[in-house]
């Protein structure tokens, strides 16, 4: 087995335990969100589709590569669109009422 | 050089990408996450536009150009009560473009004479992981749209076809190992994953989809974890884990809100057998209806208030009308929470993002643990189109076959209301005590004309 296939075996194990971690507290709250989100970024898979569809490996690859391209360009910005459309929804009671024109102020201004 | 600075453009992207989980572990700071994650995504992607592979970028930019277009719509247009099948019909896409990639590079492989044995079992298990996502996605969302029929479909000896499939794909992968340049053993293994995917959905009736949509959502993870493995790409390698984590992590976390073993919900088919012990727990006795106007007089003089609403609560689009009841009955002094069953609706969190929509505000969207302590001080608990997670029989008659699933205990609360559409079963197929008990009222009829109706009663008394 090559040391790259070793390391990368590694990096997973690693980032699984990261995963672990970090989504078990993220409250049931927030869990659709979640995974729209983790269903837009798992459009990371454009970073293969690119490769395929730009290595000029004959008709076959590049159509296949377009076409993962645009599956994968379609989860991202759908699903980056939703989550954020989504998490804009979730507003606190009155007694954040401050916190609440805050965050409407500075969403105004960064669309 | 470039290499090394695409590789750190990677690393920086995964930092955010993480960096971005954590922060979707508190409403407040979720949204900045996301930005975070979406800028992430941006520098992984113009990085790899600067891979040495890529000669040519007309068919890059037509397919992102439209996939972008594609995916406008199914992120601003998609209304929130049908987000479980837009997930679902997602989970569709990521897996395909995983399973092209597998298919493309396993040609590309086999033409250069290139194949070698860890990138043939790697670009193996991305196409069985996809392709079986792929499929299965597809007849998920077919259910939850109503294209398909919710109810499982199921025929004799369904589970040993699926384990015969599964070995066979099994056993399609180790040959490839063995003889990596087999392209008909290979197309096989497609053919079998895209069959596999929808044997495996087509039997699971529309209560168990959290757990199934969850399931693939774990599943498309993966795929993108072996093309990873494939390609040597590491940034793949970590995002795939960590959606495939997620997935997992909601898909166990799903099947103990119904205490059900994974197995169970993957190969029980509930619905089917529900049905026919459902009879013999049925405790008899007469469900009592009261009118509108009756209701909504208990409802304006209530102080504490919980409603508690279920998947028909989405069919019927009624999540406004409940807000604005309860806004109603908080005017006049009343206290209004939202009681929230893991498994209501058909996909993890569905209820938050539904009453989220209709503003109501978090702080109020109150987790299964924490409510059903407040149950024995409420004047009112409203159930609105929930049915199995309010059945007390879950808790108190071992021969339901929902018994162990914890509820929502709405029996505590002093009096209840339930609006119902009619006098039909639950998704289980099982008949529900509460709505027999004697402190029970039930309001039948379309859930948003009753909550419509209550809130016009309780502004006028």
């Amino acid at each position: 087995m090559p040391t790259t296939t070793i390391i990368q075996l590694f990096v997973f194990m690693l980032a699984g335990f990261v995963g672990v971690q970090t989504i078990n507290r993220i409250p049931p709250l927030l869990h659709t969100p979640l995974m729209a989100a983790t269903n837009a970024i798992s459009g990371i898979s454009l970073v293969a589709s690119l490769v395929l569809a730009g290595s000029g490996d004959g008709v076959l690859a590049t159509t296949l590569g377009a076409t993962a391209v645009g599956c994968a360009m379609a989860n991202i910005v759908g699903g980056f669109l939703i989550t954020d459309r989504m998490l804009s929804m979730f507003k606190r009671t009155k007694t954040a009422v401050v916190d609440k024109a805050e965050d409407d102020a500075s969403s105004a201004v960064k669309s | 050089m470039t290499e090394i600075l695409i590789q750190l453009a990677y690393l920086f992207a995964a930092f955010l990408f993480i960096t971005a989980l954590r922060a979707l572990g508190r409403p407040d700071s979720a949204r900045r996450g996301m930005q975070l994650a979406t800028f992430g995504m941006a520098v992984a992607v113009i990085a790899t536009l600067f891979q040495a592979r890529i000669v040519s970028y007309e068919w890059i930019v037509v397919g992102a150009a439209v996939g972008a277009i594609a995916g406008y719509p199914l992120g601003m247009w998609v209304p929130m009560t049908a987000m479980p099948q837009r997930i679902a019909l997602s989970h569709a896409f990521g897996a395909l473009a995983a399973t092209l990639v597998g298919i493309g590079e396993y040609t590309n492989g086999f033409s250069g004479g290139t194949l070698v044995r860890p990138t043939v079992m790697a670009l193996g298990l991305e196409v069985l992981f996809g392709g079986v996502t792929v499929t299965g996605s597809l007849i998920a969302f077919g259910k939850l749209q109503g294209i398909l029929p919710g109810r499982p479909l199921i025929f004799q000896g369904q589970n040993a076809i699926n384990v015969l499939l599964l070995a066979a794909g099994c056993c399609c992968l180790i040959w490839l190992i063995a003889f990596p340049a087999q392209v008909l053993v290979f197309s096989a293994m497609v053919a079998i994953a895209i069959l596999l995917g929808i044997l495996f959905v087509l039997p699971i009736g529309g209560a168990d989809m959290p757990v199934i949509v969850s399931l693939l959502n774990s599943y498309a993870g993966l795929a993108a974890v072996a093309t990873g493995f494939a390609i040597d790409n590491n940034i793949l390698i970590i995002v795939g884990a960590l959606d495939g984590l997620s997935g997992f992590i909601l898909a166990l976390a799903m099947s103990k809100a119904m205490n059900r073993s994974f197995a169970n919900v993957l190969f029980g088919a509930f619905g089917a057998t529900g049905t026919d012990t459902a009879v013999a727990t049925a405790s008899g006795g007469e469900m009592s209806a009261t009118t509108v106007e009756d209701a909504a007089l208990r409802l304006a003089y209530a102080e504490r208030v919980i409603m508690v609403p279920g998947y028909g609560l989405a069919v019927s689009q009624a999540q406004h009308q409940m807000r604005e009841l309860g806004d109603l009955i908080e005017n006049r002094g009343g206290d209004v929470r939202y009681a929230i069953h893991p498994v209501a609706g058909r996909m993890p969190g569905h209820m938050n993002v539904l009453l989220a929509e209709a503003g109501v505000p978090y702080d109020k969207l109150i987790d299964m643990d924490e409510i059903n302590e407040r149950f024995v001080e409420a004047d009112v608990a409203v159930v609105v189109g929930a049915n199995d997670v309010v059945n007390p029989a879950a808790r108190i008659n071992p021969a339901s076959p929902i018994f162990g699933m914890p509820i929502l205990k709405v029996d505590d609360a002093k009096s209840v209301l339930v609006l119902k559409r009619g006098k039909g079963r639950g998704f289980s197929g099982v008949e529900n005590d509460l709505f027999v008990d004697p402190k029970t009222s039930m309001l039948f009829g379309d859930a948003r004309q009753s909550l419509l109706d209550l809130g016009l009663q309780v502004k006028e008394a």
